[in-house]
């Protein structure tokens, strides 16, 4: 975990709103692991309290990548980052996605900004496997070529069609799984994406005994383990709940431990 | 190198700038980043008797210029954070201050109890003004009576200095002030956050599971700085200033109207050096008006 001033490289558009930003952050950026987060001042804001967290896409030598998108005034006002600005940073920040269980199948799903929280992860795996996007249409896909280039299948779903198949990532799943042959290695599953769409993996993961991993969304404050902001509810050795910092013993939680009747 | 040191009854600190309550965790979370060996003292989460879970989420929400939080105190209860967190507070050169609250005089003083000779405790900041649970602590800050029985009960319980920490919506911040200098406290601190309510108007629903919470950050420092002024002139044990610091000139207008210590907390989500650099930015000022002391700087404020 370091604290450091960067510098912003540049940052592109890339589509369905989401931009590329690239950072300077040499103490950072050699030290990210799969999964794992950066909390970033957003400069010019000075009426804002809070730091906004974001996955790493990209950490090439001392390069930091963030795909983001503006959704509110935090990431709206990152949109007029030009290269040279500095910003202050904090990571890399969390508990990452564990490596897959040596014989497992590794498969991704993503929606939204979770194609890029995925990318380190598919390009640090072992042996490469299938991969499942979701969205609501095609400029909300992101990421297939940087995925194909590193030999996974990507396979995707948008709800009104435009690209892939037409539902909802889980459909496209399912389809896939009744043809998959029972003789098969045990599929390993790693998820990050909207709420809705990592419990209706969730879901299938218990019914069909998958082990998977799901990378949580919750507001953060410190993003350090100290305002107990970004807690949610998972289940205690009592049987009962017991609150888990997303931005420390998180973002990443075996979908099994998460209370999801109480975390909806 | 003026003298930044400062005394609050037995307790003897390197700097006058510490770490608030709830915004610096127990230690470890911010050890990685922040020299903790600098820090004028460490104020732990509010500790209970007994663990508590705290509140449902979301827990907190950013307005303009601060934060609003209910997060509910959740904590280890007593035994749970002397066993996690003091080996660890003890590995370092910083006075631990346990910020302490609880739900009836009796939770209070037991706790106060269980922490008076634990090794590595340098005083009790008796947290009498959290706005955020349903019973207890709050109800202690803003009725004088029950004020009275929990800074009487802890004082009783403990040789550790005690300093109770003071709500700012009261009538008369005076009397409080007064009345804890009364049952022995060795110092106060104030201000707590302010009860504060934001809404969602597209969805007409409050912001936060609580429904109301605690503002925090620059928005209140204003408001802190005149009560710190206020409460200051009332009594002659030292004050700690709190509110809304993200910088030392903001820590001095606290030093200036009669603190004899500040301590930072939002800000340290902002920038986690924020204490270390108020501190520096206090020796600097120091060394530039010509103090050989920042116990010169306390309460200098002359009128216009
Ligand atoms: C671990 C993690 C990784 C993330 N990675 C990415 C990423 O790679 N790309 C990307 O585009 N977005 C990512 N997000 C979401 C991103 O943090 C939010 O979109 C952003 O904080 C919104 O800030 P804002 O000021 O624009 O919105 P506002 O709504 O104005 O923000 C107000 C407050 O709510 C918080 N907040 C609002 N929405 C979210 C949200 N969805 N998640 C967390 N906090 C929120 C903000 O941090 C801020 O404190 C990630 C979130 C988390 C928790
Ligand atoms: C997230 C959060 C948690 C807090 N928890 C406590 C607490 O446990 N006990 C307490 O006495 N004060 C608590 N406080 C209040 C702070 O110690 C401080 O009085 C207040 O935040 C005002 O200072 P600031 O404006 O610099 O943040 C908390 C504040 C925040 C923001
Ligand atoms: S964001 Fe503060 S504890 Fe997780």
């Amino acid at each position: 975990m370091q604290y450091e001033s960067v510098k912003v490289i540049h940052q592109d558009e890339v589509h369905g709103g989401y931009r590329l930003l690239w950072l300077n952050a040499p103490g950072i950026a050699p030290h990210v692991e799969p999964g794992q987060f950066v909390h970033i001042r957003v400069p010019h804001m000075e009426a804002s309290v809070l730091r906004r967290p974001f996955s790493v896409y990209k950490a090439d030598g001392s390069v930091l990548q963030i795909l983001y998108k503006g959704v509110g005034k935090g990431t709206r006002t990152m949109t007029y980052l030009r290269p040279g600005d500095t910003l202050s940073l904090i990571g890399p920040l969390g508990t990452g996605f564990p490596a897959l269980s040596p014989g497992n199948a590794p498969v991704l799903v993503a929606g939204g900004y979770g194609m890029a929280a995925l990318y380190l992860l598919a390009r640090s795996m072992p042996v490469q496997g299938i991969a499942f996007f979701g969205g609501q249409t095609a400029p909300d896909i992101l990421c297939v070529d940087e995925f194909e280039a590193l030999g996974w299948e990507v396979r995707i779903a948008t709800e009104d069609g435009s690209l892939g198949e037409q539902g909802l990532v889980t459909d496209v799943i399912d389809a896939w799984w009744t043809e998959r042959k029972d003789d098969a290695s045990p599929v390993e599953v790693y998820a990050c994406g909207p709420n809705a769409m990592l419990h209706a993996v969730a879901r299938r993961a218990m019914d069909r005994d998958w082990r998977t991993w799901v990378s949580v969304d919750r507001n953060m404050g410190c993003g350090v383990g100290a305002c107990l902001t970004c807690v949610l509810r998972v289940r205690d050795e009592s049987g009962g709940w017991e609150w888990k910092r997303s931005c420390t013993e998180g973002p990443v939680f075996e979908c099994r431990e998460i209370c999801w009747d109480l975390e909806k | 190198m003026p003298d930044l040191s400062v005394k609050i009854g037995s307790l003897e600190m390197k700097t006058p700038v510490m770490v608030a309550s709830g915004t610096f965790g127990y230690g470890p979370e911010y050890a990685g980043l922040v020299d903790l060996n600098k820090l004028g003292a460490m104020v732990v989460k509010g500790i209970a008797l007994h663990p508590t879970k705290g509140n449902a989420t979301p827990r907190t929400v950013e307005v303009p210029s601060g934060l609003i939080n209910a997060i509910g105190l959740p904590n280890p209860g007593v035994e749970g954070f002397v066993d996690r967190y003091m080996p660890f507070l003890r590995g370092y050169d910083v006075p631990v201050i346990v910020n302490i609250w609880g739900t009836s005089v009796e939770d209070y003083v037991e706790v106060a109890r269980r922490l008076d000779g634990v090794d590595g405790v340098h005083a009790l900041e008796v947290n009498v003004s959290c706005p955020n649970i349903k019973e207890g602590s709050g109800v202690f800050g803003t009725d004088l009576d029950g004020f009275r029985r929990v800074v009487d009960g802890v004082r009783r319980a403990t040789q550790l200095p005690m300093i109770p920490k003071l709500a700012p919506n009261v009538a008369d911040i005076k009397v409080f002030a007064r009345a804890a200098e009364e049952a022995g406290a060795d110092g106060i601190s104030l201000i707590n956050s302010y009860p504060a309510l934001s809404v969602d108007v597209a969805k007409r629903r409050p912001r936060l599971a609580n429904v109301t919470g605690g503002l925090t950050g620059p928005a209140i420092h204003s408001i802190a700085v005149k009560l710190v002024w206020e409460a200051a002139a009332a009594v002659s044990i030292p004050v700690v200033g709190i509110g809304g610091i993200t910088n030392s000139e903001e820590a001095l207008e606290f030093l200036v109207v009669g603190a004899s210590a500040v301590a930072v907390g939002t800000a340290s989500f902002t920038h986690p050096n924020t204490a270390l650099d108020v501190t520096d930015g206090i020796a600097a000022y120091l060394e530039a008006h010509g103090f050989s002391s920042v116990g010169e700087l306390v309460g200098s404020m002359e009128r216009l």
